[in-house]
């Protein structure tokens, strides 16, 4: 797995090998491009984000973010949810890899390699907080489940195993008593047991320090999951084991065959012995393991801190300072978590890794509740950042509203100012959007952004795209303004454009007084335009008698009238003709600018010609009616 | 049956999804989907294959699961795609670019076969011109149609550079989506909730009828024509509703049918057995309405589960049901509704049916394929 980058502190590439267990779906490693931290420190990636995430939804209906789950959360489906988000992290890793392995170019190549090691930290570190915080003592003894993260993430010997085992004589083989060593240290007795009974074998003359060593190994007690006896009773056991371990090494049974006397050593806690074999442990925390195994199996988690920092400073010698993943696990085993929070948030650029493992331990309902100095809690200002950062993203957004739906505090102040700075670029998106907005009553963004889409369809002439967001957000005012504009193209064009919409407004016309005037007028026309002259008429007046019409557009409709006032046949009845006449001197005496209205002579003129087209319909009328009435 | 779903994460919104149409006398269900994804950076047009039933994948994976053979970059949002034969495969742009993509079978490669850009703008009084998103693309080997936001149609031939007829203006507001009715006529719908149907042969460019909702105008997103009676349309909207048209007479649905929670995206009769019809929504559930009036002895699906007759093609059927559809009381027929996601998350945006298969596509970045509709 990977070069070997084995620095003092064990910057481990946590490649599992054989224990990829994980069904993640891959994703694309193109969508990596983008994240690429480029910095010298390790840490400074963006992390897997809601990719991350978002196989997660696959794995689980509910993710542990939902509120409903602080009431009935269950320890094992919150350790399920841990170990999900590891799979997931370690797909991440594996895709990473891919990406690493294929690519010819030298400095992408460097930049998924850092990103695979920082992917690796983050799945130790997570690992591990579960373990110690998640997952409690019913999982079985902690020293057992520390050996498997060591043995997990400590894989830098595994090629070194696989070529001792694959050698055709193992026994032979330089390398050989390295890999010994390295079961022995990781507790692997079996596989220790096996190479040793190839190395009997083949070397007859040791024979009987083999069958003791042998048999050491197969009666050390460890602590069973099964839980089949007392604590005093393992204790007890294994006072005796290390007893009998202690006589054999005294009385010199291992002295012709350093490997074996070594190993013994080791069997007995020996930390010179086990620190002599520095290499193939390659971090301290390994060494904290194997001491713990070998010196104090029962191990309780509160008792590790009494532990973890002795182990690191005989490791590291003094020869090198931790590095900051030392001190985020160094915090881990002494149980301070707000501590590991506090260094994961410093050393890692981005927010996914501590949001999400607080929140996980916020359900556990291990965090108390630190409130910061505006009021709200770590978990949601966590969430809170994380959920930010989501926005800058050009597609991730949609998660971004998710998070923020389960920040109770300030999670719909922070929707309500991001969600209007999502650039619109279809009316598609304008429209998932706005779907958000109105599933959560934000009444205010819905208004704002239909009127950003009206503007934009404005701009474009599309008057009925303009027309349609109006309704969309209500908004009687946009509505006036787009029929002010279609009256406008009417009176300079002399005909109507758009007919297709304004002939099929139907309800939506009500939505503004000027929008069902436009419709109104239009029917004025189409009902002239069908020769139906009487009912044409009635509804000229009634735009202008009920107010329907803006004063501004009179003198237009009155003009409209004359043709209708000058037919052969008499349209407009007597009291129909005092109501226009009537309009007629409102409109004109009405005017401020009456001088100014005088001077104008086309306007002069029109309201001499109407004077005179009303006033001949009276007279035709009265003779009409009055003949009417006569006969 | 639910365990025939497989699922794909891909790290992409996933806008359209379409079946590769089979060829004409093939027997076996289609085995190759296109992708098309939006709102990323670097958006994609993919081929998949559905995956071997029974078979282990190439990678060892899960067998029936789908597998990428390629994908090509595409410039903008893919708004939608559909097929224009065995090989080529049209796709709209959020840029108004309209692009005719080649698949090729031996080497497993896409190319773009060829570009007709500004297919689709706007004429904005400051900037001059800027693209306007195609919204819709419908073919009929070697015709294509697109329309888009600047409310215009565009004719195109496969083999030709330019386009054959473009209609300006055609609508004052955006243009959804577009399907053809007969060879010569083709069916839009817009954003103020108008069905209106095209006759290419005619010269003028105003609709030959038009149809809309009576009440508010709500736009309509997607239209689909019934395979075999052509008079039957169904409309979806901006507010989840179902609408079913009998464009022979009256200007108004004969059926609206209150389903999603949300904007419909896409709705298509089944090609071959259309007294299916399958509906895809923003509220992230996919609807399956069946019509077929003997649904105890029809293929079950889903919650159902029972054993069932092989897969026919029902043409004689059709007669029969046509009336559930043209119904007014969708409840006297009988007609069986279901859901077929159980876990909604975000919106599916499309989906695609051929045989026995159903494809579909959604923002939480996941393909889902069910190769088995009617077991």
């Amino acid at each position: 797995c990977g070069n070997s980058s084995t620095s003092r502190t064990g910057f481990s590439w946590g490649c599992s090998g054989a224990r990829r267990s994980w069904r993640g779906s891959r994703g694309r490693r193109s969508e990596w491009m983008g994240r690429v931290g480029g910095s010298c420190c390790p840490f400074s990636s963006r992390g897997p984000a809601p990719r991350a995430d978002k196989r997660l939804r696959g794995h689980h209906t509910k993710t542990p973010t939902a509120p409903s789950n602080q009431s009935h959360f269950v320890f094992g489906r919150l350790v399920q949810v841990s170990k999900n988000y590891r799979s997931v992290i370690r797909a991440c890793m594996e895709d990473m890899h891919q990406a690493a392995v294929s690519t010819r170019d030298p400095a992408l190549q460097g930049q998924y390699s850092t990103q695979v090691s920082i992917l690796s930290a983050m799945e130790l570190i997570w690992n591990l907080c579960e373990i110690l915080f998640v997952e409690a003592a019913t999982a079985g003894p902690l020293l057992l489940r520390l050996l498997d993260w060591v043995r997990l993430h400590v894989c830098d010997v595994d090629s070194m195993v696989r070529e001792v085992l694959s050698s055709e004589s193992p026994s032979k083989h330089k390398l050989f008593w390295n890999v010994v060593d390295v079961f022995v240290l990781q507790g692997r007795m079996d596989e220790a047991r096996h190479l040793l009974s190839k190395e009997a074998s083949a070397n007859p003359a040791s024979m009987n320090m083999y069958k003791i060593l042998d048999d050491l190994m197969k009666k050390m007690p460890v602590p069973s999951l099964g839980n089949t006896q007392t604590l005093t009773e393992l204790e007890l056991k294994w006072q005796h084991w290390h007893e009998e371990c202690q006589r054999y090494l005294q009385d010199g049974t291992f002295a012709s065959n350093p490997h074996m006397e070594s190993i013994c050593k080791i069997l007995l806690g020996d930390e010179d012995a086990i620190l002599e074999k520095k290499e193939l442990m390659t971090t301290w925390y390994h060494f904290l393991v194997t001491r713990l195994l070998y010196s104090h199996p029962t191990v309780k988690p509160m008792e590790l801190r009494f532990y973890a920092q002795s182990s690191m400073d005989l490791f590291l010698g003094g020869e090198s300072s931790p590095e900051p993943l030392d001190m985020i696990l160094m915090a881990a085993f002494e149980f301070e978590m707000h501590q590991v929070i506090k260094e994961c948030s410093i050393v890692l650029s981005n927010w996914w890794f501590v949001a999400h493992l607080t929140d996980l331990l916020d359900h556990c309902k291990l965090l108390q509740s630190h409130n910061l100095y505006f009021g709200s809690n770590m978990r949601e200002f966590l969430l809170l950042e994380y959920a930010s950062g989501l926005f800058s993203h050009h597609s991730l957004w949609q998660l971004g509203v998710d998070y923020f739906d389960h920040c109770p505090e300030f999670g719909r102040v922070y929707l309500e100012l991001h969600i209007e700075r999502i650039p619109l670029s279809t009316e598609q998106k304008a429209l998932k959007v706005l779907r958000i907005c109105e599933q959560r009553q934000m009444h205010e963004q819905v208004r704002s952004i239909c009127k950003i889409m009206a503007m934009k369809a404005l701009r474009n002439n599309r008057l009925g795209s303009a027309l349609s967001w109006s309704i969309r957000a209500k908004d009687a005012a946009f509505a006036t303004l787009i029929s002010d504009r279609f009256l406008k193209d009417y009176c300079e064009k002399g005909c109507f454009s758009d007919l297709d919409l304004i002939d099929n407004l139907g309800p939506s016309m009500l939505l503004s007084d000027r929008l069902t005037f436009l419709g109104k007028y239009r029917e004025f026309h189409r009902l002239y335009g069908e020769k139906r002259f009487p009912e044409a008429a009635r509804l000229l007046l009634t735009l202008m008698t009920a107010h329907i019409a803006p004063c501004s557009f009179w003198m237009t409709l009155l003009t409209d009238a004359l043709p209708l006032l000058e037919q052969k046949e008499v349209i407009f009845s007597a009291e129909q003709t005092y109501e226009l006449m009537r309009c007629l001197e409102d409109l004109t005496a009405g005017n401020p600018d009456k001088q100014k209205f005088q001077d104008d002579d086309v306007e002069t003129t029109k309201v001499e010609m109407l004077r005179l087209a009303l006033a001949r319909n009276l007279a035709r009328v009265i003779v009409k009616e009055g003949t009417v009435e006569g006969s | 049956a639910m365990e025939d779903v497989s699922a794909k994460f891909v790290s992409q919104k996933i806008s359209r999804t379409r079946w590769r149409p089979l060829a004409a006398a093939a027997l076996q269900p289609p085995d190759l989907f296109a992708t098309g994804s939006w709102d990323n950076e670097d958006n994609r047009i993919s081929i998949w294959s559905a995956g071997d039933l029974g078979n282990a994948g190439l990678n060892g994976e899960y067998h029936g699961e789908p597998h990428l053979l390629c994908d090509i970059q595409h410039n903008g949002d893919v708004m939608d795609m559909q097929f224009l034969d065995q090989e080529r495969i049209v796709v709209a742009s959020s840029t108004g670019t309209v692009t005719m993509f080649r698949h090729h079978q031996n080497n497993q490669t896409l190319s773009a076969d060829h570009r007709w850009a500004k297919a689709h703008y706007h004429v904005d009084q400051d900037t001059s011109s800027g693209g306007a998103a195609c919204t819709g693309v419908v073919c009929n080997n070697p015709e294509i149609v697109t329309v888009g936001e600047d409310g215009r149609i565009n004719l195109f031939r496969a083999d030709q550079k330019d386009a054959v007829r473009t209609i300006d203006n055609a609508d004052s507001s955006t243009l959804h989506a577009v399907t053809f009715l007969r060879t010569t006529e083709i069916l839009t719908v817009n954003s103020i909730g108008q069905l209106k149907i095209w006759d290419l042969r005619q010269q003028r460019n105003e609709p030959s009828q038009i149809f809309s909702l009576a009440g508010d105008r709500v736009p309509l997103h997607c239209v689909d024509r019934h395979p075999n009676q052509q008079h039957i349309v169904a409309t979806g909207g901006q507010d989840g509703m179902l609408s079913i048209w009998d464009i022979r007479q009256g200007t108004m649905p004969v059926s609206l049918l209150n389903a999603h929670e949300a904007e419909m995206w896409e709705v298509h009769f089944h090609p071959s057995d259309p007294d299916h019809l399958f509906t895809c929504s923003e509220d992230g559930s996919l609807w399956h309405w069946d019509t077929s009036t003997n649904v105890s002895e029809k293929p079950s699906f889903l919650h159902q589960g029972g054993r069932s007759t092989a897969y026919l093609s029902h043409s004689t059927m059709n007669q029969s049901v046509v009336s559930a559809w043209l119904s007014n009381d969708p409840t006297k027929d009988r007609m069986e509704i279901t859901n077929l996601i159980p876990n909604q998350t975000l919106s599916v945006n499309s989906l695609d049916v051929l045989g026995p298969c159903l494809v579909y596509g959604t923002d939480a970045e996941a393909i889902y394929v069910n190769r088995q509709l009617f077991a």
